[in-house]
Formats: C-alpha cells, sequence, structure tokens
C-alpha cells in the first residue's frame, strides 16, 4: 500500500480546508437548523469549481484526479455532511457522463453541471426499495422515438434545487437508466423534511406519471445499466462518502481535543482522565486507518484498476463505523454540552448515522465483503448458488 | 482470437478460481454478472485491450460468454484500425 500524497495534492488539500472553514463553516448549523442550503452558498461553490472537480477541463470542469477529489470531498466532510453529499451526487453524474455517456450527452450536460449552472440529482431508491435495488418497480415503456416513465424515487439528495435525474427503471427486470430534464411534463417532486441527519440536503420524493423522455437520454446501453451505470456512480459515491467520514472524524476528535483540553473535573482537565484519553485514542486511529483506505481507494480509481471497486467498499464500510464511533464519542465526551445544538458534535453524531445506511448499509457492505472473499475459496458449486448470486453483489443503495 | 479468450479466462480466473469455464458457457446463467464483477470486467476489458465501450456495446447480450466478449473486443478492435 503505497499512500503518499503528491505536493500538488496537499497544496489542494490546505486550499480546500481554507474555503470549507473560513466560506463554509460560518453557516453549517443554521443551515442544519433550518434544512435548507442557502444559493449564496452553492453559488459560491460553484465559482471555486468545486462542484465540476471531477469533470475534464474541456467541458469546463477542474480535471481534479480521483485522490484530490477525495480530499476535497475530506475537506466538506469534516465542515458539512450535507455540502459534502451535494459534491457526491454532482460528482456521480458527472461520472457517469464522463465514463457511460454518448458524445452529445456529454457535450450537452457536461458543461451546465461542470460549471454548477445545472445541478444532478441520483435516482435509484424507491419507498419500497432500497437496499434490493436490482428489483426497482418504476418501469419504462418504448414509444416511437420516446421512452414513457411510471413510478416513484425517493431520497434524492438535493433534489429540490436539482435540473437533471438519473433516473433507474425497469422493463422484464432489465434495468436502464434515463437523464430527464426537471421541466418534463410528468415529473413532479415532493421535498422531504425531518430528516435526522445530512438535514439540509433538500431531498425530495419524485413521482414519474407517463414521462416522456426522447430516446437520446438514455444512458449506457439499455438493459444493462444497473451493472454498468448504477454501479460505476455508486462506487464512486461510496468513496465519496468515506472520505466525507474521515472529515467527520477528524471534526469529532478536532472538536473533542479542544473541550478536553478547556473543561476541568474532579480538579484536572478532562484530557488527564484515563477513560477520556481511551476515546481520543480510539478516535485518532480510526481516523488514520479509514484516511489510510481512502487514499488507497482513490490510488487504485486513479489507475482504473479493477481491484478498486472492493477498495470502495471496504474504504465505505470502515470509515462511516469510525465516523458513527467518533461522533459517539464525541458526543460523550462533552456531556450534556454534546446534547446541545450549542455544540456541533449532536449533528456530527446525526449525519454519521446517515453515514451507516447510504450508499449500501453496513450490513450490506458486511454480506458484500465476506461473500467476495467466499468466492474466492469456495468451489464451484457453491460458488453458483452463494457467492456470485446477483443480488448479492446488487445491494449497493 | 484466442489470445483475447486467453486473457479473459484468466481474469475470470482471478475472481473464480475453482470455476473452469466454457467459452459458450453463459455467464448470467451461472450468476457471474453482478453490479461490482460488471465494472471490473468493463474497466478490464477497455484498459487491457485499449478500446472504449460505447452504450450500444453495452448489451448484456456481449456480456454473456468468453466467446461474446472476445468477438466483440475484436470488433472494436477493427474499427479502431
Amino acid at each position: 500500500m503505497s499512500t503518499d500524497l503528491t505536493l500538488q495534492q496537499r497544496e489542494a488539500q490546505i486550499k480546500f480546508a481554507a474555503f470549507a472553514q473560513h466560506s463554509l463553516a460560518p453557516f453549517v448549523d443554521e443551515m442544519d437548523r433550518m434544512e435548507f442550503t442557502p444559493a449564496h452558498l452553492l453559488q459560491e461553490i460553484a465559482l471555486q469549481g468545486y462542484l465540476g472537480a471531477l469533470a475534464p477541463r474541456q467541458f469546463g470542469g477542474q480535471g481534479l484526479d480521483i485522490s484530490t477529489l477525495g480530499l476535497l470531498h475530506e475537506e466538506f466532510g469534516r465542515v458539512c455532511s450535507s455540502l459534502r453529499s451535494l459534491l457526491t451526487v454532482q460528482s456521480m453524474l458527472i461520472y457517469a457522463l464522463m465514463w457511460r455517456g454518448s458524445e452529445a450527452q456529454k457535450a450537452r450536460w457536461l458543461p451546465p453541471l461542470a460549471r454548477g449552472e445545472m445541478i444532478g440529482a441520483f435516482g435509484l431508491t424507491e419507498p419500497l426499495i432500497g437496499s434490493d435495488a436490482r428489483h426497482i418497480q418504476t418501469h419504462f415503456l418504448l414509444d416511437g422515438n420516446t421512452f414513457i416513465l411510471n413510478g416513484q424515487k425517493k431520497w434524492l439528495t438535493y433534489g429540490q434545487i436539482a435540473d437533471l435525474f438519473l433516473i433507474f427503471a425497469q422493463q422484464e427486470g432489465q434495468i436502464s437508466a434515463f437523464l430527464v430534464e426537471k421541466d418534463t411534463p410528468g415529473l413532479t417532486l415532493i421535498p422531504l423534511r425531518g430528516l435526522l441527519g445530512t438535514r439540509a440536503s433538500m431531498l425530495v420524493e419524485v413521482h414519474l406519471q407517463d414521462c416522456r423522455v426522447p430516446r437520446t437520454h438514455l444512458l449506457g446501453g439499455s438493459g444493462f445499466a444497473f451493472e454498468t451505470v448504477a454501479g460505476l456512480c455508486l462506487a464512486l459515491g461510496r468513496y465519496s462518502v468515506a472520505c466525507g467520514c474521515v472529515g467527520l472524524v477528524q471534526a469529532c476528535l478536532d472538536a473533542s481535543l479542544l473541550y478536553v483540553d478547556q473543561r476541568v473535573q474532579f480538579n484536572v482537565l478532562l484530557l488527564e482522565h484515563q477513560l477520556i484519553q481511551q476515546m481520543i485514542t480510539n478516535m485518532a486511529t480510526n481516523l488514520t486507518a479509514s484516511r489510510l483506505l481512502c487514499h488507497e481507494t482513490g490510488r487504485l480509481m486513479d489507475q482504473a484498476s479493477s481491484e478498486s471497486l472492493l477498495s470502495t467498499w471496504m474504504a465505505k464500510y470502515f470509515s462511516s463505523l469510525a465516523a458513527h464511533q467518533a461522533a459517539q464519542d464525541a458526543v460523550q465526551i462533552h456531556g450534556a454540552n454534546g446534547c446541545s445544538s450549542d455544540y456541533a458534535v449532536q449533528r456530527y453524531l446525526r449525519d454519521a448515522t446517515v453515514m451507516e445506511i447510504i450508499e449500501g448499509s453496513t450490513q450490506i457492505q458486511q454480506t458484500t465483503i465476506a461473500r467476495y472473499y467466499a468466492n474466492m475459496q469456495m468451489p464451484s458449486t457453491t460458488n453458483r448458488s452463494f457467492g456470485m448470486d446477483v443480488d448479492g453483489f446488487a445491494r449497493g443503495v | 482470437m484466442d489470445t483475447i479468450k486467453q486473457q479473459l479466462h484468466a481474469f475470470l480466473a482471478r475472481f473464480f478460481p475453482r470455476v473452469s469455464l466454457a467459452d459458450d458457457q453463459n455467464l448470467f446463467q451461472l450468476g457471474f454478472i453482478n453490479s461490482l464483477f460488471a465494472i471490473q470486467l468493463i474497466s478490464f476489458v477497455e484498459n487491457e485491450f485499449a478500446i472504449k465501450l460505447d452504450n450500444d456495446d453495452l448489451d448484456l447480450a456481449h456480456f454473456s460468454t468468453i466467446q461474446s466478449i472476445a468477438a466483440l473486443i475484436l470488433r472494436k478492435r477493427e474499427l479502431n484500425v
């Protein structure tokens, strides 16, 4: 494992951190309370080029490598998981277009996505379908040169302000992906409020009723989109969430170190209590381990290594667990103050809970990784019935 | 064609070391194609054989057997020449 960052990558991370701390941090607690992201922040993020960080320069993006993109998402995650999730979905759509889009699709949608003039949303999950994503119910029909979509999608991050929706639908069990613009007749958005965490991420439920989409809006081939488009997007999504979780653990450690160095109990600083030290040690160690996993994953993705997919699963699995544990400990260290909205650690804990669910729940990661290794060891008869059952790896939402 | 098939067999053997696959054996019916493996397979095909797969290439039928994947690779290579 070689995880050394280049000088350029280290300098980029310093720049990302400065922007996040100075331009975003002052607003994020209020955003959490209001369940809203103000337009001026979105414009500021777009102006910096961060919404199009992954898009190639020829399409108006920053052309960042995956490793540097991960550093950007880490620094956003350190400040606000909602804004990190904005970068996640925008990057997922850009990634899908970069790798699976036709030249016409790239020319039409990559420049506005890269400049942040267009916000993208990812529509796979449905009201009745979460982890079992291969069995989505939204369906499509081909009518001449038009696809007709019917169904519902749920939990679309920043869907309230999205201009372009990547919608997955099936016909006789074969899944295809469609690019649906927000003003398409038959597309209705219903804002979702009252979320536990990532409360500023402006989620929506999407209703598609006889929604007609031109044939040219089909992305990634017919009937193979679950594997080729959703899988591709979710791999990047998992990496992004993992990097965001690294930022979240760092934020928990930062807040905890500040607190234990000021608060006195039993006539000594909290830092002097050994059980507090244990929590700080676990936080710091898990931070280093999850960061190493993310750096390794970024390196493998930059090399287009076929091993990068498994690495995204592991990085997301470990980092989201680390974030949840770190946030729980950070609240515990803060005591009653940790339960108050005066301290950000309560937000970290609510956000960290969401991290263990999105882009593949902890339990799905556990079965996926175990089945992957089981397949490498088991004889062919077992292989067919256990390890490589299609759904086994397909539940990556 | 034979060299391409050998490379595909070697790739598949990394994931399924205990399985002996025939060239015309349907990978879907064996339950081999899933979201994780499919991306790795596509990534391998594009990188190893220096081709870019278009939307029309990403059809289930093209990835159903080693034979069909090899035929796709050969066709894409000929187009690029």
